[in-house]
Parts: C-alpha cells; structure tokens; sequence
C-alpha cells in the first residue's frame, strides 16, 4: 500500500469528520427555562481544572433532574483557553447569543478582571470561581458573589495553624509570579508576622518556567517550613524535585488551597504522605451533601472531586438556594442578586453565608494528606469556622490597606 | 560554596536536556532548511507515548527507545507526506508544521487528559546521590550523560560514517549532492525521522524531570529555537555547545537577577545573532 | 463589473449592524481589528518576505500606552493615541534595526525574543502593568462626543478606521516604493546591485507595519477595554501569522480571509467544536495542501479555472 497523497486526504477528511464528532449543537433556548452559563477552560494549560468544573456541574443539574426551583434549568457553557479576552468574547457570545441570565465562573483571576466591565454593563449575576481580592474589596462589583474564596482567604487561617499549634517559627514562601500566587503569600505572611512568625525568604518563580531547579538551590535549610501558594500542577512538579534534591525531612511544606489538590494528589504516591494543606473544601468532608456528591463523582470519573469541581457543585447549590428564596423569577435580576447575596445554606463544603461584598464565609479546613482504601486524600485534622475574606481583621482597617501583592504586606524579615 | 556546585550542576543537567531536544531540530533545519515548529510537540508526544508504553513495560529506556521510534515514524510520514510537496515554501512549511502542532496538542489531551502525568525515573535512580555535603538528585546527571553519548553517537554518524558524508554534502550544496548521485530525497526523510525521533525519545527521557502535561509542546519550542539559533544552525557542535551556554544563563540568571527571570534567555540571543547572525558555529547565515 | 462588487461589499458591510445582532455586530469587529492587524503583519511577511513571529509587540504597546496613559496620568483619548502611536512606531524603528542584522530564521527569532521581553516584562514590572491582573477600568474614546459603547456604534469606528488604513496599504504596496519592496523579497542581490538600499526599505516596511500594527493594538485595547501580557504571548503573534499565511500572504485580500477565518473559528465554531482547537489545525493543513499559496490565491485559481469565461 502506498502512502500517496491521495491516502493522506482521504484520511485528513475523516479526521475532519472525527473532529465534527466533538459537535454539540446548542439546543434552542426555551423560553421558560433558566439560561445558566459556565464560562470554563477546556484547552490550554489550565484545562483539567475547566473540565473538572464542567463535570461537577452537570453532575449537580443531573441530581436535580435539571431543574432548580420548579424551572427548567439549560447550561450553555463557554471555553476561553485560558485568554481573558477570549474569556470576554465568550461571555458576550453566551449573553447576546444564548441569553444567559447567570453565570458560573470563569475559572481565572485575569479573565474575571476583564469581563468585569461588561458585567457591570449587562448586570448579569456572576458566581465567581476566580480569586482575585479587589473584586469583592475595593473594586466591588455588585453583580458578583463568590462562593469559593478569595486568594489570600484560606492561607490565613493556616498561617495561624502554622504559628500557634505546629509552632512554626521561621518559614519561606513561594509560589507562582501571578497575582494569586502573590496575594496568596501576602496573606500568609501578613498573619504569620503577626503572630510572632518571620518569613525569611520569598519566591516567585515564572508561571511557566521548565524546572524548579535554580529556585530550589536558593531555599534555605535552616527554616521550620516553606509555604506553597502554586496552582495548578505546579505544586506537584515543584514538590516532586524538592524530593529529589533531598530536601524532604530537612523542611516541612505545607499548601496553599490549589498546591495539593485531589486532581493533582491521584498522581503522587507515598511521598506526599504528611503534608498538610489548607482550604475551603476536602472530598473527605463529612456532611451529608459531600458524601452524596464525592461518593457520585468519583463513581463516574475514577477520581475524588478537588477544589474546581467543588466550586461549581457548591455554585450550584447556592444557586439553587437563591433561585429559592425568589421562587424561581429570575427575571427580576435585582431582587435575584438580593437573594444571592442574602443566601445563608449548606453546600458540599458545609455552611456558606456572603458579607457585604458578595464574598463567601464559611468553614476553611486544614488537611493533612494520607492514604485510605489504598488512594491519596485530605484529611480533615481541624477547621476554622465562619471564616471571612478579612480574617480577624477589622474590615474597614482592612481595605484602607493596599491590595495583597508582591510587595504589600512589606517583608521586613527577609534574609539574604 | 556548595550553591554555586549545586547550580552548576544544574546547568550541566538543563544543558543535556536541552541538548536532546535541540539535536533534532538543528539537524533537521541544517540539512532541509525546514524550520520544523512542529518539534515541540514532537517532543510532547513522545512524552506521552512514553507514559503509556511504561504502563505496560516499566523501563523506562525501553519506552524512550520505544517512543523515540513511534515519533520517528509519525515523523516520516509528516514529512512524505506533507512536507516533501513544500519544498520551498517557507511559509507554507510555517502553516503546516504549526498547524500539525494544534492537532498534536489537542490529540495528546483528548487521550491523555489535562492533568500533568509524571514519568517515573527508574527506581535505583530515584534518590539523591549524596556527594559530600550535596545531596544532588541521580537522574539528572544520568541525563546529562545520556547527552553525551548521544552527541559523540551523533558526532560519529555524521563525521565517521558514509551515510555522514551524505548528509553533511547535502548540507552543503544539495544540488550538487542529487547531481553527485546521492539519494537526496531519501536521506531527507532519514534525517526527519532521525530528527524526529530525537525529540520523541528525548521527551520520554525527560519526562522523570518535566512531567507529561498539555503546554510541553509550547514550553518547548522556543527553547530549542534559542539553542540552534545561538549555536549555529547545521551544526552538531552548535547546538551541543549553544544548549549548555543556555543552560548556563538561564540558571544563574534567575538566581543573579530575579527580576529578569522572563527575558534571560532572550536578551543574550538577541545581542549574539545581531552582531554574529551565524550563530556560534554555524557555516552559514540562516 | 468589478465596482458592482465593491459597491455590494461596502453595501453589505454598513447595513450589517442592521440586521445583525448584538453578538455579531461585536464578531464582526472583532474581525476588522484581526484583518487589519493581519494585513500590517503582512506588509512584512508578504510583500517583504521576512517572517516575523513578534508582530504582537505592537499591539501590546499601543495598548498598554494608551492604558497606562488614560489610568495614571489621567489623559485623553485625544492626547494618548497619537501618544501611543508615537511610542509604537519608534520602538518599531529600534526593533526594526536590531532584527534587520539577520534574515529567514534569524530574523524570525529575533522579532520572536524582541516581543517575548516585552511580554515578560508585562508580567513582571507590575508597578506599570499591573502584572498578571492586567489593566481594566479603561474606556472607549468618543469622536465628536459619540458614544462607541453600543456595539453598532463601534463597528462604524472599526470599519472606518480599517477600511481607510487597508486603502492606504494599498497605495503603499502600488507604489514605487512597494515594487521595490516585492523587488527585495524576490531577488535582493540584483535589487543591491540596481542601486537600491535594501537594508533601508525592509528597515522602512518594518516601522510602516509596526505603525498600522499599533492602530490595531489601540482598536484593540478600545474594544476590549482590558489588557493583558497574553496580547503580547508567542501565540497572539502566532495566530496572526497563520491568519496572513492561511489567507494568501503577498495578497492584500488574503490576510483579511485568513484573519477572518482564525477569529471565526476560535470564537464562534468554537461553541459548536469542542475540539476546535483541532480543527483550527486540520483547516491549515488543509489549505496547505490544496492551496499552498493561501485562500485567496487558491480561490482565484479557482475561479480562473471553473469560473465563468
């Protein structure tokens, strides 16, 4: 058989017509069902954590037969690779086009800053996935809630765990060079110091940097434990060559909320055992909600639900909570927003209330990673009630201050 | 003291690794004067491949053989196929390679997901090898000899053998070489697959260092762009030499000065090719 | 005949917002500012011959400029493009000069790195930037007190805009001076040898470019109101690239089908596909195969052959 040009075509076609395997035609808009919209990432680098918020929010529809408050509930669902302006062409394509009247997501800081205009302009009900602190403190915007977290809202709380019960008394930081990772570690460090803590060294390795090795040469040896604020599978990576470098026992580690996820924990294997990591959810969690929902997706997906699926699922049911509490007429958006921010319910991820900002409080869990039933999970060893994006901070004083980022809180500990 | 041993050896690890992804694209571009931009992703999906074969065969030198042979197959017919009708289309060569790269790209994430899938290093050289007070992780200087070998095994093919003389009289003058009677076509579609095969199995061998995950491909490529620019294109020597140097400026510069970190790499290539456009030890311009 | 087609086009075009909705009056934008960004890239690539995989460093510029200028000095829009402008075009010169030392594959390394330190440094000098969180909070400018809020209004912007920057590339391409541009991509040794200096008319063509790149980098910045270092990225300059090559670089035509045919497919097949992203590829190797010199080369092939006589 000859590979001539004539077989190539023939085959290049029935890849074309593979590819129109992936064609999902979107249904025709009801006009008496709700138009829910998912703005997600399914290409790019941060896929895996898009594809999981998908997932979970089907899976969310499903168990309630796709229907919330008596109403028929539609998903349209947007992918923006990654690109903030791709984010907010999407957006504008599911709110002109599709006629969203909420949205879930999007998934990336960037991408929320710059649709943030357009939702103020549409006055479309956001529930935000993304972290970004000034959209919810001093750039609110009132169409927003956000019932994950904001960047720096579970490194509080284990700051303090780090300083008043492991007793922690010199640490280091990394994470990535973006603003999450830099809000994250303001944070930490912020209650850190103030619980009599010095952080002596900081680092912010590029988001896309080959190999931690260079920074790895850099770290001090001579610190109780180094903070990890990396997203994605950067935490992994990083964590695998702190390993081979012989670091581990000479320092502890411990997580931010996106270092250690379960997505990135089913790839790890007896090394990881110990670390302990904070955040605003476990697939471990005991409350009714969780079992159903991690016991359902783990079942279908062969893995335990992290913090992107988590977020959708728990999206979903404050959604479903305050499509209650106005017996479904969305259409009255300001009254809808009224009930969003008002929604005090159980989730997934236990009780969730919102301040004044449209940012969630609830419980933030401090974990520790262990095997049970021969896979990797986090154990929930202790939480943190009721926890606010301002930690025991007083608000006002809070905001007076300038946004977390590399340079705000000041470190004043550093060592050369 | 021993930082300074610890980053070297770093350096000299990064730069063999480098070097096993730039071989591949200089030969290919020095020989068939195709700028091959789909060579990242060749690298990624030889990674990927790699991760699949060790699930049944737990060798990791048998999947980088194994996977280095897939990729030079894929490569082959990438370059019969689709690449032999542009001889001379430098910019149709540019569409095609890098729209191969997408359906690359997005292939490895339909198959194997978005989750970055390690590849484990064999297990005698999972731990530290302690050298002194320097705890420096095995598998990296094995790497780093696996470099070695292969550039004085590629070094002897090209210098030593017949098939060598070929290939460096087409890199010269190839009209020359098909008048001389030399197969120019096949030797083409060897140096593809070679070349191709290069960057697969290199992928796999790195795979225990960088992971399996979707953005390897982008990762990649521009890094053994630098290389073979700054060592010289069609030189083997080149982008031997040019993968340390990288190395090099890339270690210590992120740790001399941080906030450069993201134009390290950049800033010395541009200064090298402005004033010396041939590269280190390139034959000619590009 | 051939201004029956011109005058249905342009018919065609002001009457859309009419009949369009609000989505695709946006896309279509969305479109003007690829074509024309496409079309500036091709000066270089098509009518130059050289290859530039940094062509977003313009765009970038002119955004974060006119952003910066607005944010933190508090300027106009009257004051800050030309300002934005003024900046672009001279950086274009100093980037032109560095990268004219090489040429082929050194030359498209070179505007790569150029680009890739200006995008870094967007991530990392976040005092000016504002880093990975971008710059938001900006406005569209409003000519004659119009507001370009509403998508129609700012698609008249865009096309006139566009359309007259296109008419004016053509002129430059019918010149003197773009014979002798084709001259240097075709044969620059006899050009040398004619007495041209082609060093200097590649070294022009660049700024020329890198100036209607910036006009589409403020169109840009205007429509989104946001800026980001990934206008900057390998692949911004990449997408644009593909768009001039797909669509027939050396054409004037080409880069606005080839442009079209990207954005359309990354913004709107793209709810369809979900493997759009494949078949992105899929379509370029395609159009490699059956029509190596681009859409539009290959559509007037067509045309010629199976056309009427």
């Amino acid at each position: 058989m000859a590979f001539t040009r004539r077989r190539f075509v023939q085959a290049a076609c029935g890849g074309l017509a593979a590819s129109a395997l992936g064609l999902s035609l979107p249904a025709r808009a009801q006009s008496d069902s709700i138009r829910l919209g998912l703005m997600t990432v399914k290409t790019g680098p941060l896929a895996s954590g898009g594809i999981d918020m998908e997932r979970a929010l089907n899976q969310f529809l499903k168990e309630h037969g796709n229907t919330l408050a008596d109403r028929k509930v539609e998903l349209f669902v947007g992918d923006s690779a990654g690109v903030p302006a791709q984010a907010r062409t999407k957006m504008q394509e599911l709110v002109e086009r599709d006629k969203i009247q909420v949205m879930i997501g999007p998934l990336a800081a960037a991408e929320a800053l710059a649709a943030n205009d357009y939702i103020l302009q549409q006055q479309l009900p956001t529930l935000s996935v993304a972290a970004a602190e000034d959209l919810t403190q001093r750039n609110p915007n009132p169409w927003f809630v956000r019932g994950t977290s904001t960047s720096s809202q579970c490194a509080h709380p284990l700051a303090d765990y780090c300083a008043k019960t492991l007793k922690y008394k010199r640490m280091a930081v990394i994470a990535d060079d973006i603003a999450y990772g830099q809000e994250m570690c303001a944070g930490f460090q912020r209650v850190f110091e103030d619980a009599g803590g010095k952080i002596v060294q900081k680092m912010f390795p590029p988001l896309t940097v080959p190999d931690y090795a260079t920074y790895l040469a850099q770290l001090k040896t001579n610190i109780d434990a180094i903070f990890l604020g990396f997203a994605g599978s950067n935490g992994f990576r990083w964590y695998k060559q702190f390993n081979e470098y012989g670091l581990k026992g000479k320092v502890n580690v411990v997580g931010g909320m996106t270092a250690f996820d379960e997505a990135v924990l089913r790839n790890m294997g007896d090394e990881a055992l110990g670390i302990i990591t904070s955040c605003w959810y476990s697939a471990e969690l005991d409350n009714p909600i969780n079992k159903r929902f991690a016991a359902a997706f783990r079942s279908e997906w062969k893995y335990d639900p992290g913090f992107y699926a988590a977020a959708t699922y728990v999206e979903g049911g404050v959604l479903q909570a305050a499509l209650e509490g106005v017996k479904g007429k969305i259409e009255d958006k300001h009254a809808f927003m009224k009930a969003l921010r008002a929604t005090r319910t159980e989730t997934a991820r236990g009780p969730v209330s919102f301040d004044l900002y449209g940012n969630v409080v609830g419980n933030v869990y401090i974990r520790k990673v262990e095997r049970k039933e021969g896979r990797l999970v986090n154990s929930v060893i202790y939480t943190y009630p009721n926890v606010s994006q301002f930690w025991t901070y007083d608000e006002k004083e809070f905001l007076k201050n300038p946004v977390y980022s590399r340079d705000w809180p000041p470190a004043k500990n550093l060592e050369n | 003291m021993q930082f300074w041993i610890i980053q070297t050896l770093n350096s000299l690890a990064l730069g063999g690794l480098l070097f096993l992804l730039a071989a591949g694209f200089s030969l290919i571009f020095g020989l068939m004067r195709i700028a091959n931009l789909t060579h990242g992703s060749l690298f990624m999906i030889g990674a990927y491949v790699g991760v699949t074969i060790l699930r049944f065969v737990p060798n990791l030198w048998l999947a980088a053989l194994l996977g280095g042979l897939a990729v030079a197959l894929f490569g082959g017919l990438l370059e019969r196929l689709i690449l032999r009708p542009l001889a001379g289309n430098a910019l149709g060569q540019v569409l095609v390679t890098l729209g191969v790269s997408f359906i690359v790209a997005d292939f490895c994430l339909i198959v194997w997901g978005g989750d970055p899938i390690p590849l484990a290093a064999p297990s005698y050289l999972q731990k530290p090898l302690i050298l002194g007070s320097i705890a420096f992780p095995a598998y990296r200087l094995v790497v780093l000899g696996i470099a070695i070998l292969t550039a004085i095994a590629l070094h002897a093919l090209i210098e030593w053998t017949r098939l060598g003389a070929m290939i460096r009289a087409g890199v010269d003058d190839t009209p020359m070489a098909r008048a001389v009677g030399i197969p120019v076509s096949r030797l083409f579609t060897f140096v593809f697959c070679l070349g191709a095969g290069l960057a697969g199995a290199g992928g796999v061998i790195a795979g225990p260092i960088m992971s399996a995950y979707p953005g390897l491909d982008a990762d990649m490529l521009p890094l053994a762009l630098i290389v073979v620019i700054l060592g010289g294109v069609g030189s083997l020597l080149g982008a031997f030499v040019g993968s340390f140097i990288i190395a090099l400026i890339y270690t210590f510069g992120s740790v001399l000065l941080p906030d450069l970190a993201y134009v390290i790499l950049f800033l010395p290539m541009i200064a090298v090719i402005a004033y010396r456009p041939r590269g280190l030890f390139g034959r000619q311009a590009s | 005949m051939r201004w029956l087609a011109w005058g249905a086009l342009a018919l065609s075009l002001v009457a859309f917002p009419l009949v369009g909705g609000d989505f695709y009056v946006n896309l279509a934008s969305q479109i003007f500012i690829a074509a024309l960004f496409a079309s500036s890239l091709n000066l270089l690539v098509g009518y130059g011959g050289l290859v530039s995989l940094g062509h977003a460093a313009w765009i970038g510029l002119a955004a974060y400029t006119s952003a910066w200028l607005y944010l933190r000095l508090g300027y106009g829009h009257l004051v800050s493009a030309p300002l934005a402008l003024i900046l672009a075009t001279a950086t274009a010169a100093l980037f032109g000069w560095i990268a004219l030392h090489a040429s082929g594959l050194g030359f498209l390394m070179i505007t790569l790195a150029l680009a890739q330190v200006l995008w870094g440094t967007a991530y990392r000098w976040a005092a000016v930037t504002n880093g990975d969180n971008g710059l938001s909070g900006l406005t569209r400018p409003a000519p004659f007190g119009l507001s370009l809020d509403r998508p129609a209004a700012f698609y008249y912007f865009a096309l006139a805009i566009v359309a007259v920057a296109l008419w004016l590339m053509a002129k430059f391409v019918a010149s003197p001076f773009g014979a002798a541009l084709r001259g240097t991509r075709d044969e620059p040794r006899r050009m040398a040898a004619l007495g041209h200096n082609v060093w200097v008319v590649r070294w022009i063509t660049f700024v020329y470019s890198g100036f209607w790149g910036a006009v589409a980098g403020l169109l840009f910045v205007y429509y989104h109101k946001y800026v980001h270092p990934t206008t900057l990225s390998l692949t911004s300059s990449a997408e644009a690239l593909l768009g001039v090559i797909a669509g027939g670089a050396g054409t004037l035509a080409g880069p606005v089908v080839g442009a079209a045919i990207v954005l359309i497919l990354k913004n709107y097949v793209s709810a369809y596909f979900e493997r759009w992203n494949m078949l992105l590829g899929l379509v370029f190797v395609l159009i490699v195969i059956f029509m190596p010199d681009g859409v539009v080369p290959g559509a007037r092939r067509a045309w010629a052959r199976w056309g009427p006589r």
